[in-house]
């Protein structure tokens, strides 16, 4: 489980936090009977917004750190299209995915043909359970083109304790219009590691439009590569170069319900293997407090 | 092909068609003004602006909710403002969409 709230303050106010809630059971290693069983609570991310204008936004807490596209903007359970993130998801985000300090982001440039986003954080060390972070900073801009619907970015950030250490990111999206078609990619480049995904999906409207049994189906597929650059690990990435295609086909239910199923081969010196997930995502909200 | 893989694909395919034939649809359709013909044409800019909003920063990473409750879609405009950096125009726009 996934629980999100958020909170308005006035006109300009924003607090958000999102917790994670995890039980698993596997089956007993080393030949015992039975099955093991883990559960994790833990906070994602608690952070202020404070919107000056669109311009400028002050972020202050524990954020998602915005490297790259997907810790910030597929991270969230409702919206993956697989259920398992890219291999090269934890590059630039600092092992724990969120950095504690401030971060500043807003719309350099507003035109109706093209447009800016920029963030800037920095944030501190910190060991607390919960607010786990390493010191660091970095930023992203990008680039988006509305007639077009891509939207091209870079990334970079640098880790400020320990072996100081750069990263450097860039990811593209398209989006053409008047389409359920939906190509994204990103590739990210780290001091001991680096790799690319790129993920495109559709949904057709030929059939009675997207609400119809058929446009509701939406096949999924994503081709994703890492390389070792040295055999230093300080990353989350395989330890030895690998490639995987993911073939995937979700359903979208009415009432906010996704159903994920997916098969990928894996590739790799040590050996090549397959894996099979399938998942059911219902998003649900409801007001926490009475509102007007 | 394995009984495994089999096996996988009948699951999926079976619990798909038991949710898609149990499942109803239940999208709020927004009730156009009747009074004249400006304020429908007023009402119609307006459903458009906020379309394009949600089309160009919203669905960018997601598809739009299925339905919720108008008590949250403030909370909810307020949340896209922050993460797709819109502005109070396109904030309040975005707000008749999902309230008309």
């Amino acid at each position: 489980m996934e629980p999100l709230l958020a909170a308005p303050l006035g006109h300009s106010i924003l607090v958000e936090s999102r917790a994670a809630l995890l039980e698993s059971f596997a089956p007993n290693s080393s030949n015992q009977p039975g099955y093991e069983h883990t559960h994790f609570i833990g906070l994602t991310y608690l952070q202020g917004d404070f919107v000056v204008s669109r311009h400028f936004t002050i972020v202050a807490g524990d954020y998602l750190i915005p490297f790259n596209t997907y810790n910030e903007r597929l991270s969230p359970v409702w919206i993956g299209n697989f259920q398992d993130g890219p291999l090269i998801a934890s590059l630039g985000t600092f092992s724990s995915g969120s950095g504690l300090g401030g971060m500043l982001r807003g719309n350099a440039i507003a035109r109706n043909k093209c447009s800016i986003d920029y963030n800037y954080f920095y944030s501190a060390r910190s060991g607390n359970e919960q607010f786990n972070a390493r010191r660091g900073s970095g930023g992203r801009a990008s680039l988006y083109l509305p007639e077009q619907r891509l939207e091209i970015g870079l990334s970079y950030d640098r880790l400020l304790q320990g072996t100081h250490e750069n990263f450097y990111g860039g990811h593209l999206w398209w989006e053409p219009k008047n389409t359920a078609f939906r190509l994204r990619s990103e590739g990210a480049r780290g001091h001991h590691a680096q790799g690319y995904w790129i993920e495109a999906d559709y949904r057709t409207k030929a059939f009675g439009g997207l609400d119809s049994a058929i446009g509701r189906i939406e096949p999924v597929f994503r081709i994703q590569q890492t390389f070792r650059r040295d055999t230093i690990v300080s990353d989350s990435l395989p330890l030895v170069n690998t490639q995987r295609a993911d073939f995937g086909l979700d359903y979208n239910l009415p009432h906010n319900v996704r159903i994920l199923a997916s098969y990928a081969r894996q590739f790799s010196s040590t050996g090549n293997h397959n894996i099979w997930e399938t998942g059911i995502v219902y998003r649900f909200l409801f007001p926490a407090w009475k509102g007007k | 092909m394995s009984p495994r893989v089999i096996a996988f694909v009948a699951f999926a395919l079976t619990f798909t068609s038991a949710l898609a034939l149990g499942a109803k649809q239940n999208h709020t359709q927004a009730a156009v003004p009747a009074n004249n013909t400006a304020d429908q044409k007023q009402y119609v800019q307006s459903q458009n602006e906020g379309e394009r909003v949600f089309q160009q920063h919203c669905s960018r990473c997601h598809a739009a909710p299925d339905s919720f409750s108008p008590r949250i879609s403030g909370t909810i405009v307020r949340h896209m403002r922050v993460r797709a950096s819109l502005s109070q125009h396109e904030e309040e726009e975005l707000l008749r969409y999902f309230n008309p």
